[in-house]
């Protein structure tokens, strides 16, 4: 029920005062006394050796402190990877090493290959003009086909080859044969899921900084888990013990994955500036963001359905390739296989699952998760193939789904994760609700008479968020935990700071954290601050990605909070000399159950700084406690998502017309945020399946990389969207029943675009058009209509 | 960006002078140059601004009944006071960019640039008009000389643009989907003499007429007359955002849809 403040309310972002005023704190606002600039000279050819660095012209300009190059780098670790995965041998995945500045060879294009320190940023680039490099071009690798096919070039010359593994999971073969030789119609699919560069609003910064006198090294950097990059950049790159270091992630402009991983640029600015005594700032310019910033997305995926003559699905069967790029970022080999073949049950009772993927080395920009990560393309291929099926056998796509739907809760798929809870009909119900369908027939005369095609597609979707359990990541081969952390400091005067180790780059954590914090106690949300982003200052979490910041880094706090209410109520007890099993907190008093005794909230924080009346025998002065929350089990956003489109069967041009989204996302704390989550979501999910396109020729030279021929969705390319979250099925094993949100938009909604414009080019008589690759530009679509 | 020297004149005379000296660039709305420098790809070592010259700026209508464009007028100007004269001309500004770059961005800039898929270059072309400069006056037919490529002379400033007003014209510009700057556009111009069809994005050689087209729509302006055309032969530009079978194909589709709304 909605309420005005506390969970439920949608209370308005107190954060976006800074934002929408400009008085926001980024990376690059800081500025340190003494600071010098790095400017980095990166490789303009995709694959070649380095014979050779000259940098003696260069030393000799205006303002440069220093040069380094990968010789520099030689003591130090490489950039490291933080997820093994085996392959079906059993044997780990190839794991190159990844220096900071490259070392022999350059392998991508925007390979930082030189850092050039200057007194300014004009300087340092001018100096880096002024290097020679004498670099001798190797034939690239960019096709994943080519790149696994005997006689290729080798992005590493030091592994057998190109393949960093060959996985495969869920069902073994026999089960895997046997549904498919029971079959009566098989269906299959061959799809790419396209390349897509991050683009968060700031760019990527970092600043280093070292105090020889204390001997601490402080980044200030642009991500969005700032314990991940102490660690990773502490321990595995500079050898710097985490006391001895502190990271902090300011405010943050977007994120979308793209700022979780550890980047070379975060630790050339820490090293340097230790070497340097000096404070080395990189601010990336967009050109740089689009070769240097992880990519996602782009696999090469063949999908087979077995269905028998009922139209029950029997099995699926998946082969992808997933492109690696050149390195392996920070979750990069986790993404295709952890993240998406674990998804490939999508929300049906399909027996017999079986996924394999082979990840690909290419001489390409790293690639790693990006909004969705792995679920949005198990979510493309698996609907993408439902409707296809549904077409060949006649019936209706929505009806087959929901033939299929899983219905008994708890759920164990053939690959490996247990849902929980869900309802997938009541959000397919919820969505019909919301489209009009019986009304669309009339609405595809209206538009045949204007000259257009209308189509509609529907889809549902499944994932898995609130990542994760650590013991079970840890099982399949994460180098790190998934739990979250949160400390609550209660003031004497009864304010309260909440310091978490999620981090909040645009889903307004400062808001919604406040609303549970403080509905829990029953005070004003203006009485609770949420503070992030220090390592100096917030216990150790893993930071916000995966839709996991509510449903793992809430709980944590819901743990804390339950602590200091336990205190607080031992407190209260004393001060009305009354036993503590009596004592019920309500709106922020406390009273004494059946009797008209009470104490409010402030008295007992007072007593608790200023113990003169306490019981200093049995508990300790103060109100502050700390809790850890490792999930047990992720939980399982679901929901259906209809689009409905005009395409102009002249041009090829689609225009999306409507869109809703029906999700249920558990219990919901501020229902504005969600949608706003779910917007920007559909925004990046509708940019995906009709515009955005990282495109290489065969040199791997980058053809898009800039916003003149990387096409981002703006706001006329949108439709209003209908969304609604209504359908709740609380999640059953945290404590606020969440599920998280952040992510589906991005994820339900490719498929729900596509599957309109192949039912519009159907109906309209294109029937030789049953797919087309995205994104769906109008080119693309004329081309498959004529083709 | 390198640094450079910055020069305001407030007459012609004054610009002609400053531009005389060596690696001077006329700045008009700075939305190609200054992007161009800040990527350090141009480094003139003195911007020569031509804001401020008053004679160069605003929109008129002269004797011979031509909308006159001073060299230095925005986008957004020609937008707002062409609309009543030549809306054709007025809705093509319009559409151009953003509103911050239609209220740097020069119709002088734009023409001295002469990008292949810039908008300005169809509807001087389409009109039929004159391109007056600091020395002489160029007619549309005799400027245009291919990709970037132009009849100006080092330190030749646009200090005019005239445009004959038609009977009835129509420019249709159907959007690059990332830059949104044209993939194909058209500009249809119906005179009393004839028919004139310019078309911009599409070829390797900048802004050209379409003749067949021409002649057919000076026969019979209709949509019909277009439709029986075959889409124009010649260099097509084939990029990620389409290939030359595409945009050959849209020139026609465009150029009957032009006809169309010309009405
Ligand atoms: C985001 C964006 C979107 C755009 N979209 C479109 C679009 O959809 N359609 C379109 O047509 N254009 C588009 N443009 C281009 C824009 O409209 C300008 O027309 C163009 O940038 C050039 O005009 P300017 O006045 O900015 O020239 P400048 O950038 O100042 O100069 C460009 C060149 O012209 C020279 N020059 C300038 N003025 C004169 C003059 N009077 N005489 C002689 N030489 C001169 C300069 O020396 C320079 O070489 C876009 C630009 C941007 C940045």
């Amino acid at each position: 029920m909605p309420t005005d403040h506390g969970i439920g309310a949608s209370s308005k972002r107190r954060e976006d005062l800074r934002f929408l005023t400009g008085r926001g704190r980024y990376t690059d606002d800081i500025n340190l006394q003494g600071q010098a600039f790095v400017h980095f000279l990166r490789s303009d050819v995709a694959h070649g050796r380095i014979n050779g660095i000259d940098t003696s012209e260069a030393e000799k300009m205006p303002g440069v402190i220093r040069i380094f190059t990968g010789a520099d780098f030689e003591g130090v670790g490489g950039i490291p990877c933080g997820w093994q995965v085996t392959d079906r041998e059993g044997n780990p995945m190839r794991e190159p090493p990844h220096p900071v500045l490259a070392q022999g060879k350059v392998r991508h294009v925007g390979d930082p290959i030189v850092g050039v320190v200057a007194e300014t940023a004009a300087q340092a680039r001018s100096a880096a003009e002024a290097v020679v490099l004498d670099i001798e071009e190797l034939p690239a690798v960019v096709d994943m086909r080519k790149a696994l096919a005997d006689g290729s070039a080798k992005v590493h010359d030091e592994l057998d080859g190109n393949l960093c593994y060959d996985w495969v999971f869920g069902s073994d073969d026999a089960a895997i044969d046997e549904a498919f030789s029971k079959a009566a119609h098989v269906t299959t699919l061959e799809l790419t899921n396209n390349r897509l560069s991050p683009n968060a609003m700031e760019p990527r910064v970092a600043v280093g900084d070292y105090s020889w006198a204390s001997d601490e090294s402080t980044l200030y950097t642009t991500s969005q888990n700032p314990h991940v990059i102490r660690l990773l950049m502490g321990a595995f790159v500079l050898g710097i013990p985490e006391h001895k270091l502190r990271v902090i992630a300011p405010d943050v402009g977007g994120g979308f994955g793209s700022k979780i991983y550890h980047y070379a640029e975060e630790a050339f600015c820490t090293f340097a500036a230790k070497q340097l005594r000096r404070p080395v700032k990189w601010t990336s310019t967009r050109s740089e963001a689009f070769i240097s910033d992880a990519h996602g997305r782009d696999h090469i995926t063949t999908i087979q359905l077995a269905m028998d003559a009922e139209n029950n699905f029997l099995g699926v069967r998946t082969d992808t390739l997933a492109n690696m790029g050149a390195y392996l970022s920070t979750f990069a080999p986790s993404i295709p296989t952890y993240l998406h073949g674990t998804l490939m049950a999508g929300n049906y009772k399909t027996p017999a699952v079986q996924v394999n993927v082979k990840a690909v080395f290419t001489n390409t920009v790293p690639v790693d998760a990006y909004r969705g990560a792995g679920r949005p393309e198990a979510t493309y291929q698996l609907e993408r193939l439902i409707d296809k099926a549904a077409r060949e056998v006649g019936a209706d796509p929505v009806a087959l789904r929901r033939q299929n739907f899983i219905t008994q809760f708890p759920y164990a798929t053939p690959v490996a994760v247990e849902y929980d809870t869900g309802d997938y009909n009541a959000t397919m119900d919820k969505l019909l609700e919301m489209i009009d369908r019986d009304g669309f027939e009339a609405r595809a005369e209206a538009s045949r008479k204007a000259g257009k095609l209308r189509g509609l597609g529907i889809n549902c979707y499944i994932e898995a968020c609130g990542i994760a359990p650590s013991a079970l990541v840890g099982q399949l081969g994460a180098r790190a935990g998934l739990y979250e952390s949160a400390t609550v400091r209660v003031n004497a005067t009864g304010g309260l700071v909440v310091m978490t180790g999620s981090h909040s780059h645009g889903q307004g954590h400062e808001t919604s954290f406040a609303q549970v914090v403080a509905d829990m106690i029953g005070i004003p949300e203006n009485m609770v601050e949420i503070v992030h982003g220090d390592t100096a200052n917030t216990p150790m979490g893993m930071g916000t990605y995966g839709s996991r910041s509510l449903a793992v880094g809430g709980s944590a706090m819901v743990r804390a909070t339950e602590k200091i209410i336990a205190k607080a109520k031992k407190i209260a007890a004393h001060l009305m000399e009354a036993s503590e099993g009596d004592i019920e907190l309500k709106d922020g008093q406390f009273s004494v159950a059946g009797t008209d005794k009470s104490v409010a909230w402030g008295d007992v924080t007072l007593a608790a700084y200023v113990p003169h009346n306490y019981p200093l025998d049995e508990i300790e002065p103060g109100l502050e406690e700390t809790a850890f929350y490792d999930p047990n089990n992720f939980t399982y956003p679901s929901g259906a998502y209809a689009c409905e489109v005009e395409v102009d069967p002249e041009t090829g041009k689609v225009q999306v017309m409507g869109f809703a989204a029906a999700d249920d996302f558990g219990n919901i704390v501020n229902p504005m945020i969600v949608s706003g989550q779910v917007h920007g979501g559909l925004a990046q999910g509708i940019g995906q399946a009709l515009l955005e396109n990282v495109a290489y020729d065969e040199n791997g030279q980058l053809l898009s990389a800039s916003y003149m021929d990387y096409a981002m969705p703006r706001a006329d390319d949108l439709p209003f969207y209908k969304v609604d979250h209504s359908s709740v099925t609380p999640c059953t094993h945290n404590p606020l029943g969440v599920k998280g949100c952040g992510e589906a938009g991005a994820i339900g909604s490719p498929p729900a675009v596509v599957n309109a414009v192949v039912d519009a080019l159907q109906r309209g008589g294109y029937a030789h058009v049953t797919h087309i690759d995205m994104p769906l530009t109008p080119a693309r679509v004329w081309s498959a209509m004529n083709g | 960006m390198y640094n450079f020297e910055f020069a305001k004149p407030s007459s012609i005379a004054e610009a002609v002078e400053a531009l005389g000296h060596d690696e001077a660039q006329a700045l008009g709305g700075g939305q190609t140059l200054l992007p161009t420098m800040k990527q350090r790809l141009a480094a003139p070592a003195t911007l020569v601004s031509l804001n401020g010259i008053s004679e160069m700026i605003g929109v008129c209508v002269n004797d011979a009944g031509e909308v006159c464009i001073g060299g230095a007028t925005p986008h957004a100007t020609v937008a707002r006071e062409a609309q009543a004269q030549y809306p054709a001309l007025a809705a093509l500004a319009n559409r151009i960019g953003d509103p911050a770059v239609r209220s740097r961005g020069t119709i002088g800039g734009s023409l001295a640039n002469n990008d292949p898929s810039a908008c300005y270059p169809a509807a001087a072309l389409g009109s039929g008009a004159t391109i007056k400069t600091n020395t002489r006056d160029i007619a549309a037919d005799d400027y245009f000389q291919g990709m970037f490529e132009t009849a100006l002379e080092e330190g030749e400033i646009i200090t005019e643009v005239r445009f004959p007003v038609p009977e009835k014209a129509n420019y249709q510009k159907f959007v690059q989907p990332a830059s949104r700057f044209a993939l194909v556009g058209v500009f249809v111009a119906k005179f009393a003499d004839g028919v004139r069809v310019a078309v911009t994005g599409a070829s390797s050689n900048g802004v050209f007429r379409w003749a067949e087209a021409e002649a057919a729509l000076s026969a019979d302006f209709s949509k019909a007359a277009v439709e029986g055309l075959s889409a124009p032969a010649g260099d097509m530009i084939s990029d990620l955002h389409g290939s030359g079978d595409y945009r050959a194909h849209l020139v026609k589709v465009m150029t009957g849809r032009a006809v169309a709304a010309a009405g």
